[in-house]
């Protein structure tokens, strides 16, 4: 279980608990946070669940697979911190991360 | 205009397999997608992704799916109407109305709505200032290359669309590309010779790097592009051409009137049609409490959609369930023996 803040483009942020093994995309879309959307479901087929990740936290994720870049290419507004939250597992360790939304998916 | 009892928007696999079970019960459809080939979401994001779920099928491909798919209903000898987009919906007497962008009608009393996550588009850059060169000089697509000659082009993108253009219009354009990391998802070889003609001037090579301003009095002037640290440099250009994939719109059918939850159409279980007479939507693209994602909903849901559609495009006539293996009606319409 982590404690994860999402924080909207707006800064309105919303603090849930995710549940380990669920991604950041599932726990946005279970509690309702709106901002990403996953279109494709979390099969890394799209590019609408993207966030960027707040600077300290970036480093301690683990790595990037193969082809999640590749899909950043096609999100809105990619930078060095960006993210596909479908590809971020929930753990213990993840516990007081942040997300920040872009300002929109598509 | 076309008369037909059934219009289906969008040629994926549910879509697919709902002109199957409407071929089975006698009627006719059209087929209309937005994208340039039959199979939806299957062929466009994951043609060489091995899929698991379809039952009976232990393991296929996205785009082996899609084949057998196209098998499967081509005794019914239905069209497809690619490339388009159905536009604008409207009612005239119990007759759906249906236009396209490509400026097609049909006249039918069904309309079945697979659509997906709605029709795949160019994703647009970000920037605002780039919106009122869309369609002239801020390019996403090209269709004549030879507007292109002698002129600055600056290219943003790093997979193989970006990097073909690239290298075709370097030996008659001054390129530009950009791309915002080092690494390209383009083809090897792409890669390889990008490298190349950008050690040999042939392009200009920006890595590291995304679009912040285009500028121009009238006409494009030029294009101010970034990098992570905020640094800024000022490229020439006649064109800009993007090329970063394709992202999914709702597009039109947001406008027909048809009761949303976020992108998807609520319906019901029993014929899923939607809160108009004779429109139907199945597949992702529709909403009810337990719905799946899957595959294999959209086909039990085609089926049941097309018996909804029967009532309409025969009101005299009364549906008759028949099974495949012992109708000589249905091998009739299958052209077997």
């Amino acid at each position: 279980m982590a404690k994860i803040k999402y924080i909207e483009h707006n800064g309105k942020e919303h603090i849930v608990e995710v549940q380990n093994g669920l991604t950041v995309m599932e726990g946005a879309v279970q509690n309702d946070i709106s901002g990403i959307d996953a279109d494709c479901g979390g099969s890394m087929s799209c590019a609408t669940c993207h966030v960027y990740v707040k600077e300290d936290w970036y480093d301690k994720l683990p790595k990037k697979e193969m082809g999640e870049d590749d899909m950043l290419d096609q999100a809105y507004e990619p930078k060095s911190n960006s993210r596909l939250s479908c590809q971020i597992m929930v753990s213990d360790d993840l516990d007081g991360l942040s997300v920040y939304m872009p300002e929109k998916q598509v | 205009m076309i008369k037909t009892d059934v219009v289906i928007i969008g040629a994926g696999p549910t879509g697919l397999f709902c002109a199957h079970q409407l071929g089975i019960i006698g009627l006719k459809c059209e087929i209309v997608d937005n994208l340039d080939k039959i199979g939806g979401q299957c062929i466009e994001l994951y043609p060489d992704k091995p899929i698991y779920d379809i039952p009976a099928v232990p393991e296929c491909t996205g785009e082996e799916l899609t084949n057998n798919l196209i098998k499967q209903i081509k005794p019914f000898n239905f069209n497809f109407h690619l490339n388009d987009r159905v536009q604008e919906l409207r009612q005239e007497n119990q007759i759906w109305i249906v236009k396209t962008t490509n400026g097609k009608e049909f006249n039918t009393p069904n309309v079945v709505i697979a659509g997906g996550v709605g029709s795949f588009e160019p994703r647009k850059f970000p920037t605002k200032s780039a919106e009122k060169f869309d369609g002239k000089t801020v390019l996403y697509s090209i269709k004549d290359k030879s507007i292109f000659k002698d002129k600055s082009v600056v290219i943003f993108g790093g997979g193989d669309s970006a990097l073909d253009w690239a290298i075709e219009l370097s030996s008659t354009s001054k390129v530009s590309l950009i791309h915002r990391r080092d690494e390209f998802r383009g083809a090897p070889a792409s890669v390889q010779k990008i490298k190349e003609l950008s050690e040999k001037n042939k392009i200009n090579l920006f890595t590291k790097y995304s679009i912040k301003d285009v500028k121009g009095n009238g006409s494009l002037e030029e294009v101010e592009i970034k990098s992570e640290e905020g640094e800024s440099k000022t490229l020439k250009a006649d064109y800009v051409l993007g090329f970063f994939g394709l992202i999914m719109q709702l597009g039109p059918i947001a406008e027909w009137g048809l009761n949303l939850d976020k992108k998807t159409i609520p319906v019901n279980t029993e014929n899923f049609e939607t809160n108009k007479k004779g429109i139907f939507a199945i597949g992702d693209i529709c909403n009810y409490p337990g719905k799946l994602k899957l595959i294999l909903s959209g086909f039990h849901e085609g089926a049941l959609a097309a018996r909804g559609c029967f009532k309409y495009a025969r009101p005299n006539e009364k549906y008759r369930f028949e099974f495949t293996t012992a109708s000589n009606t249905i091998k009739d319409r299958l052209g077997v023996k």
